[in-house]
Formats: C-alpha cells, structure tokens, sequence
C-alpha cells in the first residue's frame, strides 16, 4: 500500500493541518515508509484470529449513574483563546 | 433489503408522467434517560448554565480518559428488547472522525461495525385499523455534541458543551416507510415505545428526540432510487412536511430528464422547502476505527434475560389486553395506549366497571377535556376514582346521562365527591313515575297542538321527551319518560 500525493493532502485537509506544496513529497515518502514497515505485519496469518483489545483479559469497567462532575466552569474555559459569559468563542461557522 | 413491502396503490404519488413511491428510512436519535453522561460524571439535566454540566472528558482535555455509565448500557439493551431486536453480547465503541466546534475531541465515540442492538421491528399504527411491521436495522450508542450558538455575536459562535457526551441511542429503520404518514406514525409509535421503557422522555421540544429522515422516489416496482438525508427535523409534523416536500422535490427533477444527487438537506418549515446543506467535500469521510480507549462491551445473557423480565408492558401487548379483558374496539384501544399514563388512568377508571363505558367516559369527556383546556393528566383537576364515581351513580340509575355530564363540570371545576354532589344539589335522577307524569302532563297540556300532530306523526316523541327533560332539569329518567309518554299519547 501507497500513498500519492493528493491522498497527502486529503489526509492532510482532513486533520486540519497546514500542509504547504512543496512539503508533499517529503511527507509523501515517509508516509510511504511507514505504511511498507507496517505492512510486514500482513505476512502473518491471522485467520480466525480475535483482534486483542487488552493485553490482560479483563472486562471494561463501568461507572454507576451518579452525577460526580461538571460545575467547574472556571477551569473548562481557563485556556479558551476567547470567551464570553462563559461561551467558548469560536469564529462564525455558520453557513 | 427489506423492500418486500407490496405496493400500496392509495400510497402512490401521482406525477405529470405516471405514479411514484416515496420510500423512507429514518435515523432516530434518542436521547437515553439517565442522571449523568455517556463517558463522564457530569449531569445531563437540560437548561444548565453555559459549560456547567461539563467535566474534563466532555471538554476533552489531554489525558482525559472515557469510562462507560452502566445504566446508559441498561436502558439501551432494554430498548433494544422493547424493539423485539438482537442484543449483541459484544459491541465495540468506534471514533467517528471530523471536526466542528462543538465536539472538541474531534471525533464522536459511537458504534459502528458491531452496535450494541442489532435487527429488530417496530408494530407501527398507521391508523386504528392499519399496522404496517417497519424493520430496525441496528441501535447503536454515541455520545453527543455540544451547541452552538450562531445569532449571539457578530463574528463569533458561541460553544455550550453541557450536552456534549450525553447518551444517545441511534436507531436506524430500514427503508420501509411508504408515505408522510408512515414516516410520522413510525416516530409516534417509537417515542411511545421509548417513554413506555422510560429509557428516552421523548422530548422533541428539547431536541431529546431528533430525527433524520431519509426519502427517495421510485416508479413502482423499481429498484431503490438515490436518496437524500434531512437533518435533524424536531417534530412529528415537521418530519410528515418534510417527507411530502422533499418528495415532490424529487419528483419534479425526475420527470424533467434530471438526476438527484446524493447529499444532506435541511427542511424550512418556514418556507415549506428543503434546501441543500451545501456539501462540504469529504463531509463524509469519517475515518472509524476503534476507540483505543475503551474495551469491547461485554454482558452476559443471564444480564439481558434479567432485563426482559423487568420490562413494563409495552403498548402492543397492552392494547390486546384491552381488547381482551375490558372488551373495548380497537380503535379505543389504540387511543389509550398512546401514553402509558393514560393507559394507567384508564385502568384505575375501568377496574371493577363496565370497560366500554369507562373507555368512553376517558376518551370522549376526559381527555377531550384535558385537550380542550391544554392540560395532562399529571395537571387533571379531576382524578380517575372521581370519574369513577361518575360512572357508578349513572350505573345505578341514581343520575341520568345529561346530569352525569353536568356532574363532570363540577368535579372538574370545583372538585369534590360525586356522590355526595349529587346528594347535596338534589341532582337525583327522577324515577318515580308519578312524579314524572305530573311534569308529563303539563307539557302535554301547554302544548295541545303538538299533541294532536303526535298522533299522526310518532317521531313527535322526541320533541317531548326533550321538552320534559328539560322541565325536569334534567333529572327525569329519560326511559321512564319515554314510556309514559307512549302510553299517555297513545303511540305505539
């Protein structure tokens, strides 16, 4: 598996990073690299086998339905670039 | 693909060059009824102050970690049973990838390839008398976003996170919908369902309930035509307009020689249209994959069998017993099991009475009257052991249909036991017939001419059975009049 250049920048658009032109190709090739490295890993036959989620077998743990957060506005908006009334201020993004 | 509906011909949409079949799926989501978030501590309560109801995982801090909430789990394994649907004993939580200001993780924890509820089918009442089986293709987990705000400042949006995680249940239909009117009697039948397993309030107003409506048009017989998906209409009548519009949308390009494209539309109810939500490229590459995070979710069978012994009679099953045990029509029965809390009001009415007439007295005076006035019966001025005692006083003759009536507008108006009302007032039905031919018999007597005219035309009767009643005030038994006054005109 590889990738060209326009699936760079799609990639790219998609996570919101600025990616000049003249960047592409340079990213082109380690993206490259690193997609050949994993790919060994499509050597083993793992027919019939389960993906692991944990390493130890364990079952995921659950909380009980009691309300034990929240009611700390100060610190959810202490690193907001903007803000106003307790809002997050964000450019208009509406259509 | 459960298409295999037949074709309903009064579905059938007429164009300029020949029938169409509308054909909708829907994606509901549901907000789950529960005190605290999908993945974090903090309240769902609706209508806090911006970013109260917010802890470090909903605003998604670095190293934040999800933990799942056990009753989110609960009421959607008991949906998924009330949707007679597959509980997968497995599911896995997926990140569902894109960027908006109000899900500042940058992607939605939800279920994708293996969702907590599998297929199941919906019993939907397209009327009384009509039952279509509308298939569910899967129920699925997610987290919800924030809001934003658009109309608050000139140049910003304003980010409210307190609904960002909070539960949802996403359920999917099949495309099985024919009509506006199906796509409508789905999301009533479904909300019914939820607010019965109180797993979901229903609340449109408050977007707890939200639909995506998905239409297309097919000749009939054809294969499935492109579709479009509107977003987020947030009431039963809205989605019926939406599903008419945005068909004869449709419609029109078809029979001009053109094409739908595949894309996301918002419906205006202001303007009666649907409009393109203007495509952003790529809009749709979410890029799953499963959410490192957190384990698969797992139970066992004994846990889902412990949950379907606990659900509450749902409103299929509930309507039959009505059927069966009070013997009222169906279509009564539709009517009171509409909410559960009607249905209970019901039964406490009916028990140990005649379930026809409990039936009628509920439906016609009751809940024509909660209508009328804009009240529930959580806000009833009148209980159910009151109208009960309605019932019984008319039962036992000591009260007649009309004063029964009259009886009902002062309990509801001024409360109070309809038994000693009635005593108190003197509202006693008159079944002594002397008294009722001394009130016969001056009506005749004031009224010769009639008389005469009675002879030879018997229907004349009504006319003085309203006339007695009315000096009567109402209280004299209607079929003891009847009676006498035969006899005394000598009709037979």
């Amino acid at each position: 598996m590889s990738v060209d250049a326009a699936t760079v920048k799609r990639v790219a658009h998609l996570a919101r990073i600025a990616v000049s032109d003249e960047d592409v190709p340079k990213l082109q090739s380690e993206l490259n690299a690193i997609l050949a490295f994993v790919e060994q890993l499509s050597e083993v036959n793992v027919d019939g086998v389960e993906p692991m989620t944990s390493v130890l077998p364990m079952a995921m743990k659950k909380r009980q339905d009691v309300v034990t957060d929240g009611e700390i506005v100060e610190k959810i908006i202490a690193n907001a670039p903007a803000s106003q009334d307790n809002y997050f201020l964000v450019p208009k993004v509406i259509e | 693909m459960a298409t295999g509906r037949a074709t309903n011909p009064k579905n059938l949409v007429k164009g300029a060059t020949g029938d169409w079949e509308i054909i909708v799926g829907m994606e509901i989501h549901a907000q789950v009824s529960s005190q605290a978030k999908l993945f974090s501590g903090a309240s769902t309560a609706f209508g806090g102050a911006p970013n109260s109801h917010v802890s470090l995982v909903d605003a998604a801090m670095p190293g934040m970690l999800p933990v799942i909430n056990e009753e989110c789990v609960r009421q959607a394994i008991r949906t998924g049973l009330g949707l007679n649907a597959k509980i997968n004993l497995k599911s896995i939580f997926d990140r569902k990838n894109y960027f908006y200001p109000d899900l500042p993780q940058g992607y939605q924890i939800s279920q994708y390839k293996n969702p907590i509820v599998g297929e199941g089918e919906i019993v939907v009442d397209v009327s009384p008398t009509e039952q279509i089986t509308v298939g569910v293709e899967r129920l699925h987990l997610e987290q919800d976003a924030g809001k934003s705000l658009h109309d608050q400042h000139p140049t910003m949006s304003l980010v409210d996170l307190n609904r960002s995680g909070v539960a949802l249940m996403e359920i999917v239909s099949r495309p099985d919908l024919r009509s506006a009117e199906e796509a409508r009697a789905y999301v009533t039948k479904l909300r019914t369902i939820l607010r019965y397993l109180g797993t979901c309030d229903g609340d449109m107003e408050k977007g707890n309930l939200r639909a995506d409506v998905n239409v297309s048009v097919r000749r009939p017989g054809e294969p499935l035509g492109t579709r479009c998906e509107i977003k987020n209409v947030n009431s039963i009548r809205f989605i019926g307009q939406a599903v008419d519009v945005e068909a004869r949308r449709q419609i029109a390009i078809l029979e001009d020689g053109g094409a739908i494209d595949q894309e996301t539309r918002l419906y205006d109810p202001a303007k009666g249209e649907t409009r393109s939500m203007r495509n952003k490229e790529e809009a749709h590459d979410y890029r799953y994959f499963p959410d490192p995070d957190l384990l698969p979710l797992e139970f066992d069978d004994a846990y889902v069998e412990t949950l379907r012994r606990d659900l509450p009679e749902l409103p299929d099953a509930k309507k039959q017993r009505f059927i069966a045990q009070y013997g009222v029509t169906p279509y009564d029965g539709a009517v009171l099991v509409g909410e559960r809390a009607s249905a209970d009001f019901f039964e406490e009415v009916a028990s140990g009475r005649d379930g026809k007439t409990a039936a009628n007295w509920v439906i016609n005076e009751f809940f024509g009257r909660l209508n009328k006035e804009g009240k529930d019966i959580d806000t009833s001025p009148i209980s159910a052991a009151q109208i009960g005692a309605i019932i019984d006083l008319l039962g036992k003759q000591v009260i007649s249909g009309k004063i029964a009536k009259d009886l009902f507008e002062i309990v509801w108006t001024e409360g109070g036991d309809p038994a000693a009302i009635v005593e108190k007032r003197g509202m006693t039905q008159v079944t002594d017939t002397g008294a009722i031919e001394k009130v016969i018999d001056a009506v005749l007597a004031a009224n010769p001419d009639k008389v005469a005219e009675a002879k030879a035309k018997p229907t004349m009767i009504g006319w003085f059975v309203g006339q007695v009643m009315k000096s009567s005030g109402g209280k004299a038994n209607p079929q003891a009049v009847n009676q006498l006054l035969k006899a005394k005109l000598g009709i037979e």
